[in-house]
């Protein structure tokens, strides 16, 4: 199977203005996904009362993550976007915490990559928000890792 | 705390001054505009609007329009949404509504749209559950 570069992950994550914007970083692959954080920081804050992040901070992450798994299991560059996100938030994230992203495409077909994702500050078990999105996957691209196929 | 009035409520958070939200209030009506920004984009190639900015903003106009219609002790929180990409996002204004389905003693039901150019065709959806409690 084709597979992409963590540099490459990595640059999918950097090189996106609003990613970079919020301060979100990619950090690396396992078993249970691709993986992003955030650093806490006081401008994304939504409520002022409680200091919680802002809800439209973790579904931005989560999108983010759930794009980054749907390439990482194609093994190439392709464009793709959202179709549907579903999010259900368990708990408010900690304050002053990072926030860490886990998401894995469970199944690609050639039009669609499906994946689950969750949200947590330190504990997997422990999630702050759990997703499951729907991501379509443009045309062939005419080549592989040419970014500017789109 | 109780919610400071929805005029200055933007300022009141953040994250909103963050994606630079502007709201616009008809008495119980809302509508949320968000002027494009260079750190909004999430396709630098398209260019379009990264697609969480556009989740993140139907999120905080249903959240408006909840303070607009229903004098809250809290910012209503998220419980679970739903969101449907229609089109792109391009590089220009957005503007968002919400109607909200049902409240009830603990939980809000809330629908959102955001579109661009033509109201008619929105770019997303939104549809969640708000703890308002």
């Amino acid at each position: 199977m084709a597979h992409l570069s963590d540099d490459l992950l990595s640059q999918l994550v950097d090189t996106i203005p609003y990613m970079q914007a919020v301060g979100a970083r990619y950090i690396g692959r396992d078993a249970n996904g691709v993986s992003l954080s955030l650093g806490y920081r006081e401008d994304l804050i939504g409520d002022p009362h409680s200091r919680v992040l802002a809800g439209g901070v973790v579904t931005a992450l989560l999108d983010h993550g759930c794009g980054l798994a749907v390439w990482e299991a194609l093994g190439e560059f392709k464009p793709i976007v959202t179709l549907d996100l579903r999010i259900d938030y368990m708990r408010p994230a900690t304050p002053e915490r990072d926030l860490i992203i886990c998401a894995r495409c469970y199944k690609l077909t050639r039009s669609v990559g499906f994946v689950h994702a969750f949200a947590h500050d330190g504990d997997l078990t422990d999630p702050v928000a759990a997703a499951q999105s729907a991501f379509i996957i443009s045309k062939p691209s005419l080549k592989p890792h040419n970014r500017s196929a789109s | 705390m109780t919610v400071p009035v929805p005029e200055h409520l933007f300022e009141h958070i953040p994250f909103a001054r963050f994606l630079r939200l502007e709201l616009d209030i008809a008495g119980n009506e809302l509508r949320t505009h968000m002027p494009f920004a260079p750190h909004l984009i999430g396709n630098p190639l398209v260019p379009a609007l990264h697609g969480g900015v556009i989740g993140a903003f139907l999120e905080m106009t249903a959240m408006m329009q909840l303070s607009v219609t229903e004098t809250l002790d809290h910012i209503p929180k998220p419980v679970g949404l739903s969101l449907q990409y229609l089109r792109s996002g391009r590089s220009v204004s957005t503007y968002g509504e919400a109607r909200i389905n049902r409240i009830g003693r603990t939980i809000a039901n809330v629908e959102a749209r955001a579109w661009q150019e033509v109201r008619e065709n929105p770019i997303a959806l939104l549809q969640a559950h708000f703890l308002i409690a």
